[in-house]
This record gives C-alpha cells, structure tokens and sequence, in this order.
C-alpha cells in the first residue's frame, strides 16, 4: 500500500502532533494530496490501478474526516497516547453534567408544543452548539496539561453533546416531512 | 520490441487523438448533452436545433422503435398509458415507494418476480431503467452524429441526494444505452464546476438545484480548481412537478372535478397548471382554460399571490433543508459568497425571493439553468477522458445519505455518516454465534433513521466460506467501499485464516446482473452487434490502456525498479502485445491480469513517489 499506513494521520499531512492544528494548512494539504491520489487522476488508467487509487483516497479522506473534528481529533490523539475507550461501558458522568442533559432533553422533548418550533429548535440548537464550543476549549486544556484520564472524559461528554444535537436534527426533519 | 516505442515526455502515445466525451443531464423533464470543442462548452441542439430533449418516451405498438422528446410529450394526454414521462422518479424505487410518491400512479405498473416494477405499455412491460436507456439512446445519436464518431465515455448527473439504489438504476441505464459511464456527477456539483470556472469563483458557494421532481442543496469550498463538496442535503422527490401538482388539485376543487377522473384529464390538468405557473413567473395573474372530458370548458384566474399559498409550505421545505446544510457543512449564512440557482423551478419568483431572503442576498440566475448542469458535466468528461492532462480541476464530492447495518432489535447502526468525503472506506468485525457456522447475512441500510423500518434498505449481503471454528472465534471483517460515484461495494475477510469469503448481494430496488445481462441481449442496440466481439474489443481498449499507461509510467519512474524487474515486466507486456490481436477475449484478460500482476509493487511505489512529492516542500519549512 502507497501512503503508508504506519503513518499517524498528523504525519500524512505533515502536521505536528498537537491538539492545536492549523486548519488552513491541513485544508490546503489535504487538497494537495487528493490531487496526486484521487481515482478522478486516474480515470484512463488499469482497472488496478484505480483500485489502488480508491484506497489511497480514502485512506486520506478518513485522516482529514478525523482531523477536522475536534472531537474525532481529541479522541485519536488520547488513542495514541495509550488511553483505551470501551464505548460499551460508558464511565458514570457528574451528576451536574447529568442533570443539565436531562434539562436539555426536556426541551428538546417540549419543542412540538411552541408556537413556532423551527425557530425555538433552531435557538435551542445554537444554545447547545455554544456550550459544545465551551467544551472544546477545555478539553483543550486538558490535553495541553495532558491530563489525558480527565480529558478522557471529557471526550465522552461531548459525544453526548453530539447524540444530542443528532436528536435536534431528526426532530427538524420529523417537523418538515410534517409540512 | 514494445518498450522501445516511447513517445516524447508528456505527451500521450497518440498525441493527435482527441477522445470524444460528452456530459448528460437526465433530468426528470427535459435532457441535454452537451461537449467541450475547441475549448468552449456547448449543449448539442437535434436538426431541428432544439437542445432540450423532453424526458418523455412514447412506445407504440408492432415493433416500432419508441418515439421521445417533443412529439412524445403532445401525446401525452391522447395516449397517457403508453406515454412515460417523469420517469426519474421511479428509478432505484419499489412499487410502494412509488404508490407514496404522491398524486394517483399515472401508469399500470406491474408488480414483478424481481424487486423493479415494470410499466405496461403497448411495447411490453417496462422498467423505469429501460425507460431512461431510450432517452440515454436519442442523446448518445445526437452527439454521435453530430461529433462524427463513437463516443469514448459520458459523464451522466444525478440529484446529489439520490442513493445507492437510484445511483446504480442510472448507471445500468447507462450501461443498457450502451454508453460507457465514466463518472455519476452530482447535479449541484456540475452546476458549480460551470459557474466556477466561468467566474473564476473562489471561497464558500451554495447551490440550489430545484429541478422538475428532485431537490438538492450543495455547499461547497471553490479553492484553485479544487471543488470541495462539505455537504449536501435535499429531498429526491420534491420539484417543479409538485407545485404543478399543488395547482392542479386547486383547480380541480374550484371546478369540481373529482378524484377519480380520468387518466387523460389528470394529464390535461398538470399540462394547465405547468403553463399557469410559466405565465405567473411573468405575469401578476394568468387565466385558466381547462378543457373537461365532457367536452365542455372551466374558466378561472389564478394570481400570483393564490400561487405563493398553494406552493409556500413546498418552498418552506427546502429552506429547512438549507439551514440543515449549512449546519452540516460546519459553515454560517454570513460565510456563504455566493448562491447559485440551477434548475428549471428555480424560475418560480416565489422560490428565488425565498432563498435569497434565507441567505440574506440576491442569487445567480446568469447561466441559464436548464443548460448549466450539463455544461459542468461535460467539462468533467473532458477532463476523465485525458484531454486536459495538466488540468487542476478535481471535484471532491460528499456521501449524501448515511450507510448503517441493521443490528440487534431492528435497530441500524451507522458505519458511514452522511456527508462524509468520498471515496470512503470502513471496516467492521462480526463474529460467528454458533460452532462450526459457515456463513452469515448482514442488511445494509441507507437513511438518517433509528429504525430499520425507517432507512431505505440496499440490499442482504449473505456470506459464505467462513472457516469452521467454535462460536465467536472467527474474526469477519467486512469492508464497506463507497467509490466516487457514490456507488457501495462490500467485501469480506475472515482475519484469522485470512480467507475471503464470498459475498452474494440481493439488491433490495435493483437489477440482478442476470436481468441487465438478458436486457443487452434484447435490446436493439446490441442485437445488430455480435457480443464476442464487443467483448474481445472491451477487452482490446482495456489492454492498450495498460500499455499505454505502464509505458509513460516506465518513461517517469523506470528508476524505481531493479533490471530483474524491469525483465519481468517487459516480458508480460509482450505476451499481452501478441495476445492482443486474438480472437478469444479471455485470452486478453488473462495477459492483463498478469500483466497488472507483474506491476502491482511498481504501481504501489510510483503512488508512494507522488504523494512524498506532493508533500516534500512543506515537512522541511514545518520542522527543519
């Protein structure tokens, strides 16, 4: 295989490995490599060869998707520092983070009674994106101090934040298919 | 000897020979081709110099070839049974998905043994994919008479949210047309590689493609002839053909007609309502004059602010559609710089005065939106057929739909989310349940769902040649591939043995390959063709692309290979160079495959080289 895959997905770009990246430079490298690898550039040649492009393409789309995600980012970095996740049996949360799930739920659940629920949906939506945001810069710190085990768990918080979000979307789409 | 015969560096080894490519937009209404000729992009007109092809395909009786476009189209009401029109919105769907497109089936379909329905006309029972092949087939004669030769390969659009199914319906169309599809592009795409390059646009564009019966918003990031797709939403049965549909239930209340008239009526009526909504993008009111079955006439007036209302909650979905968009592109209103309108209902004043307010500025209506579509299509198949080799153009596009397995209690899981960059590939491990199990069965689902009842399922992949072993002791990896069509594939490992297992696939809405195989016989195309010799020619292009791509690879990289190597190459090139002017088509193959064989490290290196290059300059800048 080309791009050799005993490459971290930071090297593939030639990125340091860090939590902080620069996401200019990632974008424009990641454009560069595509340029060489992408089966497009290989439309005339063999059957195997486009194959082999295929792979090769893919194999950096999926270091970009990562990457790109904070959270994606965050969790690949503590995976190379040895922390181990087993998103079976999610560590118990404090119970503050627990209680304002469960006060966002609520609202999410409420949404359908508002006068105008895309509007109300859509300001709960850019509420939950902030605290998502506010999340991100200290898990950032976290990994800076590199309290990885703390960091960890912070991780997990944010893929609640994210089922959440994914909840919002559905019930968006559950009130346009009611249009 | 054959590595003698090296051309200048750069050049291909037939220099002069421009390889004819055309890019075809099959849209639910009207179809176009159109090709780049002397470095200009034009949509081919027929000898009457009309470029748009309805998409309507009449079939008559007694063998004769069907009739489509234009002439089809006025008999429509005369003849509606036999009549096809719309027909993209019942490719890559099942007869229930069909029943819930909305308004009463227009067509007898007929249930068959297989998973696509068939429409019975007066040619014989037709699916939706045989259907699209006619259309596919008057364009194909269109460019090849017009280009004066056979065509090297198509790139054909499709709505960007169309799934796997419906991508691989129009590829078998395709095929079935006898075209060799290069590429499946998406619509909005194609509308931007147009704009962009006519512009010079760079930065964050947003494309609103609302077409006869599909919807799709692109967002996309134009940077140095890279069109980066970050994400695409939309609805693929939601268009021009429902605001018709809108108008016509409307006069139908106001002039009493009920539910159940007849076919011809239904067809008359959407006829009015299509030209009352053309006349009220001009003017403020349009009168209506419906001809009934009786005979007799109903008069009305529709202005534009009853169209608004009857049309408003349509428009509506696709602004929530737009904001989903952005929110998946990562990417807010005020970051978008410039919205692109493509389709033929983006005339409708109520749809651009809606869009432009939800983005907070006035969009592009400069490229004519019936064309602008095929313009970008066929500038992609120049570029896939290698005549601009040092073109920067590269379209990056996105998955539109997300991939899952069904797992435990009907629930799906997801493995490949939407908008992710494609291609894609993601592995999964399954393990046996049960000692000594050889085989297993995994359904693979497309749609946003929890449920599996919800998502759209794609097909059963049955596994067969697991090695025997105890319960949960084999180690399956199953790899799912998305390539750049958007097209899914699936392929199947036992890790601990290292066997491949094999897979069968049953297409949940699609042809068996049995199916398309029986149809290239039957069809008229390749009845008048012998099929041997079609295969031995497939086989003969496929062996002067290797040849020729292994030659100017040798030219560029020769040094990355010993002298035994170079030995073991140049020895499978002549026997595939001798081979070559044989009868038998597996003769062929079998020299390719080891011919590829030969090359496979060689291929893998010279791929390393590049991507090292590509990268060089900046690892010394980043930690020198």
């Amino acid at each position: 295989m080309a791009v050799e895959f005993t490459q971290n997905y930071f090297e593939i770009f030639g990125l340091p490995v860090d939590f902080t990246i620069d996401t200019s430079i990632l974008a424009e490298r990641y454009r560069e490599l595509q340029k060489t690898v992408h089966p497009d550039r290989f439309a005339s040649a063999s059957d195997r060869d486009r194959r082999l492009a295929v792979q090769q393409s893919a194999h950096i789309n999926e270091a970009l998707s990562t990457l790109k995600s904070p959270l994606k980012r965050a969790r690949y970095l503590l995976q190379l520092n040895g922390i181990e996740f087993d998103d079976e049996n999610e560590t118990t949360m404090d119970a503050e983070f627990l209680m304002q799930q469960m006060e966002w739920r609520e609202a999410v659940a409420e949404i359908n009674q508002k006068q105008d629920p895309f509007s109300s949906l859509n300001q709960l939506m850019k509420s939950i994106d902030k605290k998502q945001a506010n999340m991100i810069d200290q898990l950032q710190n976290l990994i800076r101090k590199q309290e990885y085990e703390t960091a960890k768990v912070q991780v997990q918080k944010l893929q609640f934040m994210e089922k959440l979000l994914l909840e919002c979307e559905s019930l968006e789409q559950d009130l346009a298919d009611a249009l | 000897m054959a590595l003698l015969q090296i051309s200048e560096p750069g050049q291909s080894t037939k220099p002069h020979e421009r390889r004819l490519a055309v890019g075809i937009d099959l849209g639910t209404t009207n179809s176009l081709v159109a090709t780049v000729r002397s470095g200009r992009t034009e949509t081919l007109p027929d000898e009457q110099g009309e470029h748009l092809l309805p998409s309507v395909v009449r079939y008559l009786g007694n063998q004769q070839s069907p009739v489509v476009g234009k002439q089809a189209s006025q008999a429509a009401a005369d003849d509606p049974l036999n009549t096809i029109s719309s027909v993209k919105r019942f490719m890559g769907r099942g007869l229930d998905d069909i029943k819930h497109l909305g308004g009463r089936l227009p067509y007898d379909f007929v249930q068959t043994e297989t998973s696509v329905p068939r429409i019975k006309t007066a040619a014989g029972d037709k699916s939706p994919i045989e259907v699209s092949a006619d259309i596919l087939r008057v364009l194909k004669e269109r460019a090849e008479e017009t280009l004066g030769d056979e065509l090297t390969g198509v790139v054909i659009t499709v709505p960007a949210y169309f799934d796997d199914a419906q991508r691989q319906a129009t590829k078998d169309a395709g095929k079935l047309a006898g075209l060799n599809v290069m590429r499946l592009l998406n619509e909005p795409t194609a509308a931007a590689v147009a704009y962009g390059l006519d512009k010079g646009a760079e930065g964050i564009a947003a494309v609103f493609d609302l077409g006869g019966g599909t919807f799709d918003i692109s967002i996309l990031r134009l940077e140095k002839g890279v069109f980066e797709v970050l994400s695409t939403a939309g609805d693929t049965s939601l268009g021009g053909d429902d605001f018709d549909r809108a108008i016509a239930q409307w006069i139908m209340l106001q002039a009493d007609i009920s539910d159940d008239t007849s076919h011809g009526q239904l067809r008359r009526l959407m006829q009015d309502a299509c030209k009352a909504k053309e006349a009220l993008a001009e003017n403020e009111s349009t009168e209506l004059n419906v001809q009934l079955d009786s005979g007799e006439h109903w008069q009305g007036r529709l202005d534009r602010e009853q169209l608004n209302q009857l049309i408003d909650p349509l428009i509506q979905k696709t602004v929530i559609t737009c904001r989903r968009a952005l929110r998946d592109a990562q990417v807010s209103v005020d970051d978008v710089q410039t919205v692109v309108m493509v389709g033929g209902s983006t005339r409708t004043l109520r749809v651009r005065e809606k869009v432009g307010e939800f983005f907070a500025q006035d969009p592009m209506i400069d490229i004519n939106p019936d064309k602008v579509v095929a313009t970008g299509a066929a500038i992609q198949a120049d570029v896939l057929a290698g005549n601009k080799p040092d073109g920067e153009l590269l379209l990056l596009d996105v998955i539109p739909l997300s991939l899952g397995l069904e797992t435990m209690g009907g629930l799906v899981e997801k493995i490949i989310p939407r908008n992710t960059t494609i291609p894609v590939a993601r592995a999964q491990d399954f393990t046996t349940y049960k000692d000594g199990q050889t085989g297993m069965t995994i359904q693979v689902l497309q749609g946003e769902r929890e449920l599996v009842s919800d998502c759209r399922s794609l097909g059963q992949f049955s596994l067969h040649g697991i090695p025997s072993m105890v319960a949960g002791a084999a180690r399956i990896r199953v790899t799912f591939q998305v390539d750049a069509d958007g097209l899914l594939s699936v392929t199947a490992t036992e890790e601990t043995n290292q066997v491949e297992a094999s897979i069968q696939i049953k297409p949940s809405y699609g042809l068996t390959d049995t199916e398309i195989e029986t149809m290239l016989k039957d069809s008229i195309a390749y009845a008048k063709d012998d099929v041997e010799l079609r295969n031995v020619r497939e086989q003969q292009v496929e062996a002067d692309r290797v040849t020729d791509a292994l030659q100017i690879a040798l030219q560029q990289d020769g040094d990355l290979l010993t002298e035994a190597e170079v030995k073991t190459i140049e020895t499978a090139l002549m026997e595939l160079h001798n081979v070559r002017e044989g009868t038998d088509h597996r003769v062929i193959k079998k020299a390719i495959d080891k011919l590829n064989v030969a090359t496979t490290e060689f291929a893998a290196s010279r791929m390393n080289k590049s991507i090292k290059q590509a990268l060089a300059g900046h690892q010394i800048d980043e930690f020198g």
